[in-house]
This record gives C-alpha cells, sequence and structure tokens, in this order.
C-alpha cells in the first residue's frame, strides 16, 4: 500500500507560557480515517495538543500541515478551523434549543436554511435526540447536553473531529451509552479523529492508535496492544493499567529466557538480557492466576508463587486482588471466581503467570 | 389630607382627559431618554465587550474607573455638559445648550457608563471556554462577538432596563443642560420639580404618576421577555 499524506501532521510543536514549556512534540501525523487517542494524566499537555493543532492556543511555535498544506499560510485562520470541530468536556451548548444549538456552526458557514435543516434532522436523529429538538438547551440532563454537543460537531461534517475529554462528567451507565453510539457513528462516518482523555478504558475501545503524554511530551506512540503489552517505562506501564511494575536483576541467562531476582525470589521472563542488568517487569493483573490448591502440581508455568491477601478492592466488574508474595501482585478475578475459590483477606492462595506474559523493560534502554 | 386627595382627583382628572400638556411632557420625556438609551446601548455595549475580551496593562483601571462611572452623579454631568456646551465652551460652536439635544448628550451620558459596566460583567461571567468553542465552531472574531451578546442577553436586558431607568428618571443633569423651557424642553421630572415649588400638587402628582406607570410598564415588558426565557 501506497503511503499518502498524513491529513494532519505536527512538527516541531512547542508551547510555552510563563517560562514553563507545557507542550514539546517534535513530530506527530495523522492518517485520515484514523482514530487516535492521547491518554496521560491530568496537566500532560492532551488539551493543549488538541487546542494547539486547532490555533485555538496561541502563541506556539512549530508548523502544522494539514493535507500537505502549512496551516500558517491559510489565512484567516478560520477557513483552517471550519475544516475541524471540537467537542469540549463540557457542552458549552447555547442558550437556546437543542436544534438551534446543532445548526449554530452550520450558520457560522453561512449555509442555507434548507441544507441546515436536512443536516440538522439527520444529527439529531443519528444521536438520539430528536424528541428534544425544540427544547432549551438550558434544561437538558448531562447526557443530552453531550448528545447535542457531538451532534453540532458531527453536522459540520469536519474532516477531523477533535474530542476533548468528551465524556468525562457523564455518570457511568449515560457514558456507557454515549460511547457506545459514538464508536458506531465514528466507524460509520469513517471520521478522523483526536481522542483525549485520562481512561485508557475509553482510548482502548475508540482509537486505532495510542499515544501516552505526560508533562508535554509524547511517551509512546503506537498500536493499543503495543502500548498496553509493551510500554516503554514505569510510567507509561502504570498508566496503561499494569499494576505489577517489579524491579529485579539478571542473575541468570537460558537461551531466550532468563532469571531475574526480586526481593529474594527468581522469576522467569522472556527477552535479550545481559547478566547483571537491572529490568523492570510489567505484569498485567489479567495474565495472572490465582488458585486455592497450595500443592505444587506440576504445570508448563514456571511462575508460581505463593502468597497472602492483601486487600481486595472491589474495581469495575473484576475484584483487585492485592497478593504478598515477597513481592507485590496484584491479579483481577471475577466476582464469581472470588466465590469459588473462597478468596477472603488473609488467605494464602496460589498465583502463577507465565514468563512470556511478563512485559520487559530494560533500564538505560530508551 | 385634604390637599393630597384633591391633587389625586386632580390629577386623575388630567389623565383620563389627555391633557394636552400632560402629554407633550409625556412624549418629549420618552423621546429624550429614549434615544439618550439607544446611543449609551451602541456606546456602552460595544465598548463593554472590547473591555471584555482584550487583555491590556492598566486593564483594572479601566474596569474601576467603568465601574465608577456606573454611579456618575447627574449634577455632575450637568455641570460638565453646560460647560462644553457653553457659548465660550469648547463645543459651545454648536449653540445646542438648553435644547433636546443638550439633554440627550447628559442623559446618554450618564447611561452609558451604566450599560458599560453591566454588559462587562455579564461577559466576563460567559464561561471562558465559550468563547474558544465558539472559535472552533468556525466563527470569525465579530461572528465570535455576536454570539457572546446573543448568550449574555438576559443581564443586556437588564443593562437597558437600568439605563433608561436611570435616565428618566434623572432631573438634576436635564434641569440644568435643557433649561425647563415649555414646550421645548420640559420633561417630566422637571415639569414636577417646577409644579411642586409652585405649589400645584395637582399637576405634579399626575406627572409623578405617569413617570411610575412609564418606569413600571417598561420594566414589565422586559421582565416579560426575561422570565419567557426561563424554563
Amino acid at each position: 500500500m501506497i503511503k499518502s499524506t498524513p491529513i494532519l501532521e505536527a512538527k516541531n510543536l512547542k508551547v510555552e507560557r510563563g517560562g514553563t514549556l507545557l507542550l514539546d512534540v517534535p513530530s506527530l501525523s495523522i492518517d485520515k480515517g484514523e482514530i487516535l487517542a492521547l491518554i496521560g494524566p491530568n496537566g500532560a499537555g492532551k488539551t493543549t495538543l488538541l487546542q494547539t493543532l486547532s490555533y485555538l492556543s496561541k502563541p506556539f511555535q512549530g508548523e502544522i500541515f494539514f493535507k500537505g498544506e502549512n496551516v500558517n499560510s491559510v489565512c484567516p485562520v478560520f477557513e483552517y478551523r471550519r475544516k475541524l470541530a471540537m467537542v469540549f468536556q463540557e457542552p458549552l451548548l447555547f442558550d437556546t434549543t437543542v436544534f438551534n444549538n446543532v445548526a449554530s456552526g452550520l450558520k457560522i458557514r453561512g449555509m442555507r436554511r434548507n441544507e441546515i435543516r436536512d443536516r440538522v434532522i439527520e444529527q439529531l436523529d443519528r444521536f438520539g435526540i430528536s424528541h428534544l429538538s425544540h427544547r432549551s438547551a438550558k434544561t437538558l440532563s448531562g447526557g443530552e447536553a453531550q448528545r447535542t454537543n457531538l451532534a453540532r460537531a458531527f453536522a459540520l461534517q469536519p474532516e477531523i473531529l477533535l474530542l476533548d475529554e468528551p465524556f468525562a462528567s457523564l455518570d457511568p451507565p449515560t457514558r456507557e451509552s454515549l460511547m457506545e453510539d459514538l464508536e458506531h457513528i465514528l466507524c460509520q462516518t469513517q471520521t478522523t479523529a483526536i481522542l483525549a482523555t485520562h481512561d485508557r478504558m475509553e482510548a482502548l475501545r475508540l482509537s486505532d492508535r495510542i499515544a501516552v503524554m505526560n508533562v508535554g511530551k509524547i511517551l509512546q506512540i503506537g498500536s493499543p496492544s503495543n502500548v498496553m503489552n509493551q510500554p516503554l517505562d514505569e510510567f507509561i506501564a502504570s498508566f496503561v493499567g499494569v499494576e505489577t511494575i517489579l524491579p529485579g536483576k539478571v542473575v541468570k541467562k537460558n537461551g531466550g529466557s532468563f532469571l531475574a531476582s526480586v526481593s529474594g525470589k527468581e522469576i522467569e521472563a522472556v527477552g535479550e538480557v545481559h547478566l547483571g542488568e537491572t529490568v523492570i517487569l510489567c505484569i498485567r493483573p489479567e495474565n495472572v492466576i490465582l488458585s486455592a490448591h497450595l500443592s505444587k502440581e506440576t504445570t508448563s508455568v514456571r511462575n508460581v508463587f505463593q502468597g497472602k491477601i492483601e486487600r481486595i478492592v472491589p474495581f469495575g466488574l473484576y475484584q483487585k486482588v492485592q497478593l504478598g508474595c515477597g513481592f507485590p501482585l496484584v491479579a483481577y478475578v471475577t466476582n464469581h471466581s472470588l466465590e469459588e475459590l473462597s478468596l477472603t483477606e488473609g488467605k494464602e492462595v496460589r498465583a502463577s503467570f507465565k514468563a512470556t506474559a511478563i512485559h520487559v523493560v530494560r533500564k538505560g534502554e530508551s | 389630607m385634604d390637599l393630597i386627595l384633591e391633587g389625586i382627583k386632580k390629577a386623575f382628572w388630567l389623565l383620563v382627559t389627555l391633557d394636552p400638556e400632560v402629554l407633550r411632557i409625556t412624549f418629549l420625556s420618552l423621546q429624550i431618554s429614549g434615544t439618550a438609551t439607544l446611543i449609551s446601548l451602541f456606546i456602552g455595549i460595544s465598548t463593554g465587550v472590547m473591555v471584555a475580551l482584550s487583555r491590556f496593562t492598566g486593564r483594572r483601571i479601566v474596569v474601576s474607573l467603568i465601574n465608577t462611572g456606573m454611579g456618575l452623579p447627574p449634577v455632575v454631568v450637568g455641570l460638565f455638559v453646560t460647560i462644553f456646551l457653553w457659548r465660550n465652551g469648547p463645543l459651545g460652536f454648536l449653540g445646542i445648550l438648553y435644547t433636546p439635544a443638550a439633554m440627550i448628550i447628559a442623559q446618554a451620558v450618564i447611561a452609558t457608563p451604566i450599560v458599560m459596566g453591566i454588559t462587562l460583567a455579564a461577559i466576563q461571567q460567559l464561561p471562558q471556554k465559550l468563547r474558544l468553542q465558539i472559535l472552533a465552531l468556525g466563527a470569525t472574531r465579530l461572528q465570535m462577538v455576536w454570539i457572546l451578546i446573543k448568550e449574555a442577553k438576559l443581564p443586556l436586558l437588564a443593562a437597558v432596563m437600568a439605563g433608561f431607568g436611570g435616565v428618566i428618571s434623572e432631573v438634576g443633569a436635564s434641569i440644568m443642560v435643557g433649561g425647563n423651557i415649555k414646550g421645548y424642553s420640559r420633561v417630566l421630572t422637571t415639569a414636577t420639580v417646577m409644579e411642586t415649588s409652585r405649589g400645584n400638587f395637582d399637576i405634579a402628582i399626575a406627572l409623578g404618576i405617569i413617570l411610575l406607570l412609564l418606569a413600571f410598564c417598561i420594566n414589565y415588558i422586559i421582565t416579560q421577555i426575561q422570565q419567557r426565557h426561563r424554563a
């Protein structure tokens, strides 16, 4: 396949305010139809990046290319903004009816009345808010308001849709139903989108590519499975949900696998390392299997440890079980298996995980 | 007590028979204060929005000045407008002292800071991100300002009320720059002052009632508009 010009490309973006570097992105490109998620904690620069890409946060250094054309040469800048649409965390609706809100961006573009009506009706229908058409935006619930906000953005048929934490202030059931609809609509319309979120599950679900951000920088960018399973460092690992992060020392090499000593215990992992090197072992909680039988059966799994349950914390549909087995280890179990194995705090259990399920981060390797 | 009852009775009579002098005074009042309010809306809203949206050094001082201007004593305005329009004054060549035009100027000077101050507060109260959202929707700067004004329409209606209410009931400046000339620059307030000082309480009361009714009607209409938007 021939690589076409990316729809949006940024080079050497830097935003500085009051002597602090808020954003430092040497290069970023988004292909047409792609959905890129920016994940990172608050203050990571996700919002700044989105606002810079849409020329809302000024001044900044660097260049932005839209379909290969430098946006700096597009004058006036609103001509460029009219190719995009932005959805903020707050619905920021206007004090008028739902219909007029969805129509607002089209009115700004001076579109003909009939055409506006058709497009608005289509979006109201798509987001399931046709019945609210004549309601005042002030009387909407949080979910209805955010649906209106999304409809307003989609009515513009943007070339790129920028979403800044669009679900963050919604309650879980509302968020779930809206995310499901958005997922469907994004797929149906083939809209190119950049989604900023602090929720990795949201990113996993909606995106084709994930960029992990912190303190204004993109630390890692890649496919969801790449970022989730092969985080480049401890920060990314902890942010993408690797609960167990263990520093250890390589004590024995054996072909492709090696043994690392972690707090006096030996853990087998796979990877190219040097003897004596310090490595970080990342174990995702869903890869840890718990068993109530303490007797050591022969299994193909080499990493089997006995430990005591220190805490059990409800975690969505799962229970997060924190173990102490010489080193801290976290596993997810379903409510069903929690009962079946009669796991309680203080109980001794056996935990096992495959050597291949461990992601190895080499210190000093960048 | 007789004085008041007699006064009210006569005032009522003047009103129901649509006394031509009373009517003329009422219309002139509406005309002068209405024009002054329109001028103040134009200057006050545009300047208020500009100050609300811009950042510059000394902005705080400007905002404080506007807020002080909201309580400008009418007699002081009357004094300075008189000086400016005086025969030897800077604008004396216009020759408009003791005319309705002078009264419009004085009243506009009083109402403008009121409208400006309320506009400033109203625009600043809108969420910061709303401006970004409007720009993100592809608006030009002018379109953004227009949308912001529409978003702040309720407090801006309050500005209309406050501005008009301030000038229609104002007497000091009007008498100083208008001169209370019968059939020419005599308005409700100045006429009330004069008739009261002459002891013609009946006419004074009639004029007072009209003034109150006017104030009530205008506020009622604007309140209706405001309440309609509440769910």
